[in-house]
């Protein structure tokens, strides 16, 4: 991983909630250009807020994010959009778009005042429709598409918007076995291939810890993160639910229920 | 999003329907003129009977650009909030916006005599009531959507929106009950609606009212189409929610107030015109969809206007009823067809 040293994203002591309210503290991490990395955590953690933060939906309570050698507040929303783009668990308010409509939408960042898209958008647009093989699909209306493809169409639009990092948030709900590993496939080559930093929540920890070059673990205290494989070793997979229920097999690197 | 260039050939057939529809309009009405004549006095020419070219140049012309006017606007304003509401019910007569116009205006139309004595009709008094009803829809829909903030769910933003008709027609009750018999008579021809009656600086200011929403609206095409995907994503893409929030507010305040001033209120066409363009435009971008739901609504409104005439008759239907026996069908036809309204 000594392609490029640089960092894309640095969070240190990054303490995440809403007004009085701590979700998460004392979180840190650094995420180099073309990384898969993976959140997980159990239901109520702070995934989503950590990437609400990240986003800027929301400002973080303390601690320092830097995003391309620049903190994040420093950003308008207008240079955010060409630095940061988001995959949310919200579906698109109008499903009345078709596909090639709603990952056009990608590019507002860099078209003019009306839109109109030149030719290196439409190349774009191209590009993001071949990589997560939507071409066939490319006037068809979004609400005729099943739960897999809007998620395809989603990711689509946020590579279209060619932005040297993207969010996901649970990118995988909803879907079958297929189309999660699927899609996590499809992330994972945006990343090596094209040099993408991406950073997503989910449950799916087995496939995360197959498929990722890093994880990011919240567990309420020190927050572990590094490599799958440190990871597992170091034994933080083992404490992540209460033990009685499930546990977590370090050679295979699956969950078994206890019987 | 791909161009109007697939769109050319709607637009154009949209284009000849508004030639149509504006000569339809023109050439009808309570006193009959043959269809040649019609033709010929708008070609500058002078008809057999004097009084024609006064009936067609002073009357029948304003009217029809009135009717354009209002139409266009009202159905823009409806696009708007469909999109800034992520509603497909949404529309200035249902979100209370038609009522806060309403009480703007009745604020000036009864109020004036109430609080100050004297009410004139010049065109200062125009402009006054234009503000008014503007400034009225404009407070009404900026309650709505904060309301709107709070409540995600489509059908309590219709409830509210209803609630608010509801208290700015009480209010307009109570202002009724105070002002005297004349005041409330032209009030109350004022609400039936018309696109009639409306002098040459009373149209022009109007069109300045409508042209101005129009240019906001086009300004806002790229925040529109960024809305489509929701707020979080339109900030996402760059798009300062508040600015662009506040410049579709203000257009469609402008739009639904200022038409509201002149022509009352006029039920139904910034619903209905929406869902109808769609059907011919099967596209989402504002581009294509803010000039034809423009062109369709102008139609829409002539026709209508034709129909309140009752030809070869005397009298005139208001035309507030006409578009509510047009229009309400037409929503009920989309919801029972399409099932689920889509926007």
């Amino acid at each position: 991983m000594a392609k490029t040293e640089k960092n894309i994203l640095s969070i240190s002591d990054v303490s995440i909630g809403y007004g009085t309210k701590t979700v998460a503290k004392n979180i840190n991490f650094d995420l180099e250009a073309g990384m898969l990395c993976g959140v997980v955590g159990v239901n109520g953690i702070g995934k989503s807020t950590l990437l609400r933060t990240l986003g800027g939906f929301q400002t973080k309570l303390s601690g320092d994010i830097i995003l391309n050698d620049k903190p994040l507040e420093k950003y308008t929303s207008a240079t955010l959009s060409k630095e940061l783009s988001v995959v949310l668990t919200e579906p698109p308010a109008s499903k009345n778009l078709t596909v090639q409509e709603l990952i056009a939408l990608g590019r507002q960042p860099y078209t003019n005042w009306l839109g109109t898209l030149n030719r290196e958008d439409k190349k774009q647009i191209q590009a993001s429709l071949d990589a997560f093989l939507l071409d066939e699909l490319r006037n068809n209306k979004c609400h005729e598409l099943s739960d897999g493809q809007l998620q395809r169409v989603l990711v689509a639009r946020a590579m279209a918007q060619d932005t040297s990092l993207i969010l996901l948030d649970e990118p995988t709900t909803h879907l079958d076995l297929y189309h999660k590993v699927q899609i996590l496939k499809m992330l994972q080559e945006l990343a090596h291939h094209k040099q993408k930093t991406i950073l997503f929540t989910t449950h799916e920890i087995e496939l995360a810890i197959q498929l990722c070059d890093r994880i990011l673990i919240l567990d309420g205290k020190d927050h572990p993160f590094g490599d799958p494989c440190q990871l597992i070793e170091q034994k933080h997979f083992d404490t992540l639910f209460p033990s009685e229920m499930v546990q977590f097999d370090n050679k295979t690197g699956t969950f078994k229920v206890n019987k | 999003m791909q161009g109007s260039r697939t769109y050319r050939f709607s637009f154009i057939l949209m284009l000849l329907a508004l030639l149509c529809s504006l000569l339809l309009n023109i050439s009808s009405g309570s006193v009959t003129i043959p269809f040649p004549d019609t033709i010929s006095t708008l070609l500058g020419e002078t008809p057999e009977i004097a009084s024609w070219e006064y009936i067609i140049w002073d009357y029948r012309v304003p009217k029809a650009f009135t009717s354009i006017l209002v139409g266009a606007g009202l159905s823009l304003s409806g696009l708007l909030m469909q999109t800034l509401f992520r509603n497909p019910l949404a529309g200035p007569f249902v979100l209370g916006i038609s009522s806060g116009a309403s009480l703007g205006a009745a604020i000036i139309l009864m109020g004036t005599s109430i609080f100050a004595g004297y009410a004139s009709l010049s065109f200062l008094g125009d402009i006054t009531l234009s503000i008014a009803a503007s400034v009225g829809s404009f407070l009404v829909l900026l309650t709505v959507m904060i309301v709107a903030q709070r409540v995600k769910d489509t059908m309590a933003l219709l409830i509210i929106g209803l609630m608010f008709g509801s208290i700015t027609s009480a209010m307009v009750s109570v202002l009724a009950y105070f002002s005297s018999a004349e005041d409330l008579q032209r009030f109350n021809f004022w609400s039936f609606g018309s696109v009639g009656n409306l002098s040459i600086n009373q149209l022009l200011l109007l069109g300045s009212i409508v042209t101005l929403g129009v240019l906001l609206s086009i300004a806002s095409i790229k925040s529109l189409n960024a809305f489509l995907l929701g707020e979080n994503y339109a900030r996402s893409l760059g798009i300062s929610l508040k600015k662009s929030r506040m410049t579709i507010i203000i257009a469609t305040g402008l739009l639904a107030g200022g038409i509201t001033a002149f022509a009352g209120p006029i039920a139904f066409v910034g619903l209905a015109v929406p869902h109808l363009t769609r059907q011919i435009f099967d596209t989402m971008e504002h581009k294509v969809l803010i000039p034809a739901v423009i062109l369709y609504g102008a139609i829409l409104m002539l026709l209508c206007d034709t129909l309140a005439q009752l030809p070869n008759s005397a009298s005139v239907l208001p035309i507030n009823a006409i578009t509510s026996l047009v229009g309400a069908p037409v929503v009920i036809w989309l919801l029972v067809r399409k099932r689920k309204m889509m926007f």
